[in-house]
């Protein structure tokens, strides 16, 4: 056993690996998110995930040239900062990790993404959904969750057959996942024959809407779709309450939050829908077994993305078995290639690094908090 | 025709509170010609005291009224607001009167950002939800216009304190020192006025109105944030200048025409420009009022009556 204490993190790690016989030779396999700050549990959380898989590869055993390996997790912190997540993707490529579970944000992934590219080590996250972190076109990106844009479209898909709207009317706030979604809705709409009957911009910093909303009053839309965050989103369905406007709200996961139900309060109704992407773990197909074997191993339930986590280290591993590799070099080829039943449902990357299947849950505002809709 | 006077009453309610705002912003500078940057954030320090009134009243007398709940944590706000700006003035501006001009204005902009992050300290980065104690719920429309209670509150307030003030500074002593203050300061001194008294009590009346507006904001949103004073302090100082700033009238005048323009350009832009422009170029219709205005008059809407400045 060596003796190198990178984080306190890998003591966990080492300890879980002491029981283990020597002589197979070791694949770091790094992880980076945020394991302090505000969302310290969520990055948590999602190394709980990657490990819990690097273990099962290690008690399953894999063989790749012959040889049995050992997979090791090298767990970093980037406080889900820009500019630490640069430094610390640094310095996993610099440990020498085969591949990359990470980031857990969108602002930390998208700057790191460039060193891991650099590098030429595959960084595959569990839980970044800005459409902008595959459209650099890197070959090293990778996602097992679906982006804001296959929100939209599944929006899209959901106003038009589950609530047979007609008439809907888009609102975004100009920011670049706002606009995103709500582009993606508007060209998924106009795949499917249906013109948007109204389309109107606000910004993240607004409070007052009331004059794009009595705009959209005339136009009697039936559902209004709002691209944006919550602290604008619960305003802006109060004021269309305010209004007199009975339109169906929809809205992407940045109104999909607790903070949503709690500023708008009263203007919550059963008329209120949004998306998240990914789905519920008593949906995925592996969900239930994989809750209790993780509350099991770690003695905490999952909070969010683990099971996602749990697959983007697997993928790692079947394109490393695929190629008889571990050489990011040799085994980069194959991440495009591999399809397998993962945790969350099936794992398949297309050209661009995003998920192939991209599950995403839509929720309805119901007995004072969001219901996932079959 | 009802969405253009639902437009109206919209920007009617917007500019009653970038009004109130602007009051304070032309005070001072009718004053003491300086842009008091932080105005905008005594506004926010205003909503989220009330806000941490309530919520302590709600706690320890949940029998009182909803009004009475209100009313005790505007008056707690009030208060707070005219201590803040009372030592704002005392220890950031007092000291730098003689100095060039520059000099204030760049400690106002720092005034701003100091207060904007105290706040954030003790409230943290998060929206909190500005309790309801008026309604919000709209009330049988007239004319196919919707207006809620706290809209027609605020509605009624502005117009009273705007009134109000008028008052003050027009018919009592206190409001005849204001005016000799800012037409001369030496002058005004050299006849017994203590200038000193006056520019604090200046800063007074303006943060309390600042205290007033925010409360009303956040009441109509129903949303209170450490940054919430940015966007409402900008608009109320284009207002000011619009209006002619240093002038009582014109900032009323600039708060309200610039909520109409903001309204009703939001609402028919897209008309307008044949699909060309969008709502999303919203504020460049209130800018451009504004720069239409400086070409033909310089001093803004109402500007050249220097005898009304405050």
């Amino acid at each position: 056993m060596k003796h190198r204490i990178l984080a306190p993190a890998m003591a966990v790690v080492m300890l879980a690996a002491g029981g283990v016989v020597q002589a197979s030779p070791v694949v770091k396999i790094g992880f980076a998110g945020p394991l302090t700050g505000p969302i310290a549990h969520v990055g948590k959380d999602e190394q709980y995930g990657a490990q819990l898989a690097l273990e099962d590869a290690n008690a399953r055993g894999v063989s790749i040239g012959g040889q049995k390996l050992k997979f090791e997790l090298v767990a970093e912190d980037d406080q889900a900062d820009p500019r630490t997540a640069t430094t610390v993707a640094q310095r996993l490529a610099d440990a020498g990790v085969g591949g990359v579970v990470g980031h857990v944000t969108s602002g930390a992934s998208i700057p790191a993404s460039r060193i891991y590219e650099q590098a030429g080590i595959p960084a595959v996250t569990p839980s970044s959904t800005s459409p902008k972190l595959t459209q650099q076109k890197f070959r090293t990106v990778f996602r097992v969750i679906a982006n804001d844009n296959q929100q939209g479209a599944a929006m899209a898909k959901f106003a038009l057959e589950g609530l047979k709207a007609q008439r809907i009317a888009v609102i975004d706030d100009r920011t670049a996942y706002g606009q995103g979604l709500a582009d993606a809705l508007v060209d998924s709409l106009r795949k499917a024959g249906v013109k948007v009957v109204g389309r109107e911009f606000t910004n993240d910093k607004a409070t007052d809407f009331a004059a794009i909303l009595t705009k959209l009053k005339a136009v009697q839309p039936d559902a209004i779709f709002y691209g944006g965050m919550d602290a604008q989103g619960a305003p802006l369905l109060k004021q269309m309450k305010q209004l007199g406007i009975n339109a169906r709200f929809l809205g992407g996961d940045g109104a999909c939050t607790a903070e949503m139900i709690k500023i708008a309060a009263a203007a919550m109704s059963s008329d209120v829908y949004c998306t998240q992407a990914g789905i519920p773990m008593d949906r995925m197909p592996g969900g239930k077994d994989f809750n209790e074997r993780f509350k099991k191993r770690f003695g905490v339930a999952v909070q969010l993305y683990a099971p996602y986590s749990y697959d983007a280290a697997t993928a790692l591993i079947e394109a490393m078995k695929a190629a008889n590799s571990t050489d990011p070099a040799k085994y980069l080829s194959q991440m495009q290639k591999i399809a397998f039943k993962g945790v969350t449902g099936k794992i398949a990357f297309d050209a661009s690094g995003d998920s192939r299947e991209g599950g995403v849950t839509l929720y309805q505002f119901a007995n004072g908090r969001w219901e996932a809709r079959p | 025709m009802e969405t253009l006077l639902q437009q109206t009453v919209n920007g009617l309610v917007v500019g009653s509170v970038y009004a109130l705002v602007a009051l304070g912003y032309t005070m001072v500078y009718g004053i003491l010609g300086l842009i008091n940057f932080a105005h905008g954030d005594i506004l926010m320090v205003g909503a989220l005291v009330a806000l941490e009134a309530i919520r302590l009243l709600q706690i320890y007398a949940p029998d009182l009224g909803l009004i009475p709940t209100l009313l005790a944590g505007l008056s707690v706000s009030v208060v707070v607001c005219m201590l803040l700006g009372f030592t704002i003035e005392r220890t950031a501006y007092r000291r730098l009167r003689n100095a060039p001009r520059l000099a204030p204005l760049i400690t106002a902009i720092g005034v701003s950002f100091l207060l904007q992050t105290i706040a954030m300290i003790i409230w943290g980065r998060n929206y909190h939800t500005f309790p309801q104690l008026v309604s919000t719920a709209p009330m049988e429309p007239l004319a196919g216009v919707f207006i809620t209670p706290v809209q027609v509150t605020i509605l009624v307030v502005s117009a009273v304190l705007m009134v109000a003030l008028m008052l003050l500074v027009h018919k009592t002593r206190l409001g005849r020192a204001m005016r000799a203050t800012a037409e001369n300061h030496k002058v005004a001194s050299l006849m017994g006025v203590d200038t000193n008294k006056i520019i604090a009590a200046t800063f007074i009346i303006g943060s309390a109105l600042a205290a007033v507006a925010g409360v009303m904001f956040s009441s109509n949103y129903g949303i209170a944030h450490y940054a919430m004073g940015f966007m409402p302090g900008l608009k109320a100082f284009t207002a000011a200048v619009l209006g002619g700033i240093g002038n009582l009238g014109g900032a009323v005048l600039g708060g309200l025409v610039l909520g109409l323009v903001e309204s009703i350009g939001a609402g028919y832009i897209e008309d307008m420009s044949f699909g060309f422009l969008n709502s999303s170029y919203q504020d460049i219709f209130a800018f451009l009022i504004l720069g239409i205005v400086l070409i033909f008059r310089p001093t803004g809407l109402l500007g050249e009556r220097v005898a009304d400045r405050a």
